[in-house]
């Protein structure tokens, strides 16, 4: 029996990361949302690793966080370590990465979730969607309850028809113990939605009380820990290490004595695993010169024993697993308190997507997160965000919000899956933005705040806060470039103790910063009347004027890439029409249905003469169309 | 309504092949190309370019202003938009020495500020521009695809062998860098070795002196594999050895043998007023005997269906011999140049040398011009398939390897200047995409497939 279960603006199914982002967004701009999970204790669980951010997720998280999201605010309090990663390298990689209390990030984020307006957290299983003229307009349970919404937001994670495997043993659950959610697939594809299988792993959780850190290296934390949200101000605690230690050549032994015991190896396993999250049975295999793998111990909280073995994913019988986590320094007493296991599941094809995030199939109906292909929690938690801000957007009748790929890593991400197609789980990496310089994670609040604060996720007294940085970042480069060192003895002789050269005529302290070797900090003693800034000022003024360069000639180029992705397309187009496309093209773009010629040109298979020729034909389009209209008149 | 593509970058390129006089334009198109010209053209009257009306010819030459340089002598025009092909601002520049000051000046333009233009762009921008009627977008379409084609089948047809095996090595040095620096940049933490700047200098400076070495044999205008496809025919001993000797003498400067990936074919470059000319020299023809009776029939034909043209060789002083007359029979409906040769022999004979048999004799060094001109003549009357588009591809595939030249430079002085890895990284791309540009491969995914097979990461 199915009853009635009331009317929702939004609905948002699965309260993982992707999920939770999703319902506090639409809730924030103020539209009724109900947000369903599968198990209420599993709200923004973390089944894989005990962390958030590194290279190109930490990105994302500072994105996140610019544009109004919860996960930076949520790991700020609740982190127990915290690392910036590649400081050896230049600003634009260096990656914000927290270890964090699994459990208190999960009830910090429920709290949240709780205590948000507009916003109700249930536990139900959505078994069904209801679309009426190609537009949804309900949500069923499993206990039988119809819920009428407008707007729909899927963030099942790998729940869908979740599998899961350790070696021979195999059955049906989703993660992390949880039940699966055997029932939604099937919804899904009879409305028209086409689904593709994917897999991942996770390692073993054990006891820490069975480990030996004495042979294993200490890896601590920062000494001063920068926060990943805008509005954290300082973080203060005490802070837990991870420990170091590596598998030897009696491990990849016994992995290859057991080879045949993997299903990944027997072709028991259909899904598609990532091939930068290689189970330790794939390392050893693709890598057998490879005498030794790095494994880390990462604490998955503070009230807890339970340690998160990174590098030993597998799907190998637990014997086997036992075995073979034994022969590791430090290891060798090990007990097991959840086995590695991988899990099989339902996923869509993201190229089935609008930018909005929206299915081109059903309208209203949008997908974020693992159920679009991707894979880790921050990945999760920026898709999230955009379909929650883009679902209440089309609520209101109002254009999406779109990133571009010059704009944020969240830019390229939803490009990439919507426009390139995935062939397995997708992860953010700094490789794949093409503006790295200037998709920093210093500077994401300069880049997306204004987005934030115009659908209404940004508070005003945030925004006034975040225009007036803004202008002092501003007026110290300017007046940086006005105050002139003299070349005088004494000026020189601090040059000369800060390994830098002579000057011969006075310069700038700006011109001085550009030097490498030269930082903001030691120029103080040429500058009597430097004002007190805030830190994070500072860290602007620096970049710009060091990077200058290299920053003005990325920001040429994206000038050329803006035009293209200005071009915009009309999606009523019907390439199967316009005469000069090779067949290939077509077929591509009319299953893409770009948004732009930017978009269209980053198609695989689209080449910049089908390009050319799609200039032309728009331009024949518009012109034959000019023509109608004057003749109206 | 124009407004859209206004602000579009300025491109230029060679406009067309070695016309009727050897005469070869390069246009360029867009806001820049009349500042840009400016910059390059001298007057003898002092006259600039800027001051120039619109579409009046000036005379004067080109010259290289960082380092004051005469290129050639040209004649310029400027084309303000819209009255121009593009509806653009257009500059034009009529060279005529050459293929050689051509690509100079080329260069220079590439170097002041232009982009290379894609294949059929300036078609493109004039449709755009509204310069061109609606019922002309396919014709435009068709350019554009022909034009592509075209180019790709001449990098296609330029990539075999050697060459082709350079620029794959270049490709997969940069490959090799370019993943090696993206994953020490996203996977920090794994146990890879840091890349070092004194690697990376050192696989930069070997990777700039092979292109050089491209360059070197690419700029004298002797363009690597490719040319008018020309075969000499004839018996043996009429005289097809000297004839090639004394047209390579002729061309010492731009004579390079640079041998065939068979041993028995013997590829010689010839270079006839910027006109590349491959001279297919099978060992065979040269030395021996009857071509029909020494490799057949069928294979003489599939021989002849690589050439462009067919410079065929008899000893006027005698008979005809049936080999000779079955090769003209084969000859028939290809483009051929027929050399009476040794005609000294014949002197004071009553013999009538008919048409198209050019005189010749190379023993008293006479109607070796003629033939020269011929050549050229029929090159210019379009009668043998000589390609614009080839010689505007090559021209293409030169700048994009300069273009590469320039971009790993450049991460040479990242590196000097002690920026960090991820700024050498940008200028180490510009460089895999330029190159790419010329095989037409796309740079993407490829990279991220590197760092995965060649590294193990992951947690």
């Amino acid at each position: 029996m199915t009853y009635p279960g009331g009317d929702y603006d939004i609905i948002v199914i699965g309260a993982g990361h992707a999920g939770s982002e999703a319902a506090l967004a639409s809730a924030r701009i103020g539209l009724k949302t109900l947000l369903l999970t599968i198990n209420l204790d599993s709200v923004a669980m973390m089944p894989c690793n005990p962390s958030i951010g590194g290279t190109g997720k930490g990105h994302l998280v500072r994105e996140i966080d610019a544009l109004g999201g919860e996960m930076g605010k949520n790991i700020d309090a609740t982190m127990i370590q915290c690392k910036m990663l590649n400081t050896a390298k230049g600003p634009a990689v260096h990656s914000l990465r927290a270890q964090a209390d699994k459990k208190a990030y999960q009830f910090r984020m429920k709290e949240v979730i709780e205590n948000q307006v507009n916003l109700l957290l249930k536990q139900q299983e959505a078994t069904e969607i209801i679309v009426e003229d190609g537009k949804i307009t309900g949500v069923m349970v499993n206990t039988g309850a119809v819920y009428n919404c407008q707007a729909a937001i899927i963030c099942s994670g790998t729940y869908l028809k979740g599998r899961i495997i350790i070696g021979d043993v195999q059955y049906d659950g989703g993660p992390n113990g949880l039940f699966p959610a055997m029932y939604l697939s099937d919804s899904l594809e009879k409305n028209g939605i086409a689904l593709q299988r994917f897999k991942t792993g996770t390692p073993a959780r054990v006891d820490a009380k069975t480990l030996d850190y004495s042979k294993m290296i200490i890896q601590e934390g920062d000494e001063h820990i920068v926060p990943f949200s805008f509005e954290t101000d300082q973080i203060d605690i005490d802070q837990v290490p991870c420990y170091l230690t590596y598998t030897n050549p009696e491990t990849h032994d016994i992995i290859n004595a057991n080879i045949e015991r993997s299903p990944l190896y027997t072709g028991e396993v259909v899904g598609i695993g990532p091939r930068y999250c290689p189970s330790i049975e794939t390392k050893v295999m693709r890598f057998h010169d490879k005498d030794r793998h790095q494994i880390f111990m990462e604490p998955e909280g503070l009230n807890t024993n339970e340690i998160y073995v990174q590098g030993m994913s597998s799907c190998l019988p637990e014997d086997v697993q036992i075995a073979l986590y034994r022969t590791v320094p430090g290891m060798e007493k090990v007990e097991f308190m959840r086995s590695a296991y991988a899990i099989e599941y339902d996923c869509i094809h993201p190229t089935r997507l609008k930018a909005s995030l929206e299915s081109k199939e059903v309208a209203g109906l949008f997908f974020a997160g693992q159920i679009n292909g991707t894979s880790g929690y921050e990945e999760a938690g920026a898709q999230g965000l955009i379909a929650g801000i883009n679902a209440s957007l089309y609520l209101r009748g109002e254009q999406p919000v779109v990133i571009d790929r010059s704009e944020g890593y969240i830019g390229v991400l939803i490009d990439d899956i919507i426009t390139k197609g995935i062939d397995e789980p997708y992860r953010m990496m700094t490789s794949r933005a093409e503006y790295r310089l200037l998709l920093r994670q210093d500077n994401a609040d300069l880049r997306l705040t204004e987005i934030g604060y115009r659908v209404g996720l940004i508070s005003e007294n945030r925004y006034q806060k975040f225009m007036a940085k803004k202008e002092q970042i501003k007026q110290e480069i300017t007046r940086l470039n006005q105050v002139i060192v003299k070349p005088n003895p004494e000026n020189n002789e601090v040059l000369k103790s800060l390994g830098s050269s002579e000057i011969q005529h006075g310069l700038s302290i700006g011109e001085l910063i550009r030097r490498p070797e030269v930082k903001y900090q030691q120029t103080e003693v040429f500058d009597p009347e430097r004002p007190l800034l805030h830190w994070s000022v500072v860290e602007q003024v620096e970049v710009q004027i060091k990077y200058e360069g290299y920053i003005k000639k990325q920001l040429q180029q994206v000038e050329q890439f803006k035009k293209l992705e200005h071009k915009l397309i009309p999606p009523e187009l019907d390439y199967a029409k316009i005469g000069g496309l090779r067949i290939e093209a077509a077929e591509k773009l009319q299953e893409i249905k770009p948004l732009s010629m930017g978009q269209a040109s980053r198609i695989s298979g689209v080449s910049p003469a089908d390009i050319s020729v799609l200039l032309i034909a728009l331009e024949q389009r518009r012109r034959s169309s000019d023509k109608d209209g004057s003749n109206h008149e | 309504m124009e407004v859209l593509l206004q602000n579009e970058d300025t491109i230029a390129a060679v406009a067309t092949g070695m016309g009727g006089a050897g005469i070869g334009i390069i246009r360029i198109s867009g806001s820049e190309a009349v500042a840009l010209g400016n910059k390059l053209f001298v007057n003898p009257r002092g006259k600039t370019l800027a001051a120039a009306k619109s579409h009046e010819l000036i005379y004067g030459r080109i010259v290289d202003p960082t380092e004051n340089k005469d290129i050639d002598e040209v004649l310029i025009s400027k084309m303000m938009g819209p009255h121009s092909y593009t509806a653009e601002d257009v500059v034009e520049i009529n060279c005529h020495g050459g293929i050689v000051p051509m690509r100079k000046i080329l260069k220079l333009v590439i170097q002041s500020g232009a982009r290379l233009a894609e294949p059929g762009e300036f078609t493109k921008r004039a449709f755009l521009n509204g310069r061109m009627d609606l019922t002309q977008a396919e014709a435009v379409i068709d350019i554009i695809n022909a034009k592509t084609e075209k180019s790709l089948e001449y990098s296609v047809a330029q990539l075999e062998g050697r060459l082709s095996q350079k620029l794959e090595e270049l490709d997969e040095i940069l490959v090799g860098i370019l993943s090696h620096m993206e994953v020490n940049i996203d996977y920090p933490e794994y146990d890879i070795e840091e890349i070092s700047y004194d690697f990376v200098n050192s696989q930069i400076l070997g990777l700039l002196s092979r292109i050089k070495e491209i360059l070197v044999v690419a700029e004298t205008g002797k363009i690597y594999r490719e040319g008018i496809t020309t075969a000499i025919l004839g018996e043996p001993n009429v005289g097809k050895s000297s004839l090639l000797n004394t047209l390579l003498m002729e061309n010492k400067a731009i004579v390079t043998d640079i041998p065939g990936t068979t041993r028995d074919t013997i590829e010689e470059y010839l270079n006839i007023e910027g006109i590349p000319f491959k001279i297919i020299d099978t060992a065979g023809i040269r030395e021996t005997d009857n071509l029909v009776e020494k490799i057949g029939v069928e294979k003489s034909k599939a021989l002849l269906n690589q050439t462009n043209l067919v410079i065929f060789m008899r000893d006027i002083s005698k008979e005809m011999s049936a080999g000779e007359k079955e090769l003209i029979e084969l000859l028939k409906n290809r483009k051929t140049i027929y050399i009476a040769n040794k005609t000294d022999a014949i002197s004071g004979m009553d013999i009538a040398i008919p048409e198209p048999w050019i005189p010749m004799s190379l023993l008293e060094d006479q109607g070796i011009e003629t033939l020269r001109q011929k050549m050229l003549e029929m090159v210019f009357a379009g009668t043998v398939n000589q390609d614009a588009d080839y010689l505007i591809t090559n021209t293409r595939h030169i700048q994009l390897l300069e273009t590469t030249q320039n971009s790993l430079k450049n991460a040479i002085n990242t590196m000097a200047s002690q920026m960090p890895l991820e700024l050498v990284s940008i200028d180490v791309m510009e460089a895999l995409e330029a190159l790419r540009g010329i095989t037409g491969k796309a740079v993407g995914m490829d990279i991220i497939d590197q760092i995965f097979k060649n590294f193990c990461i992951g947690k």
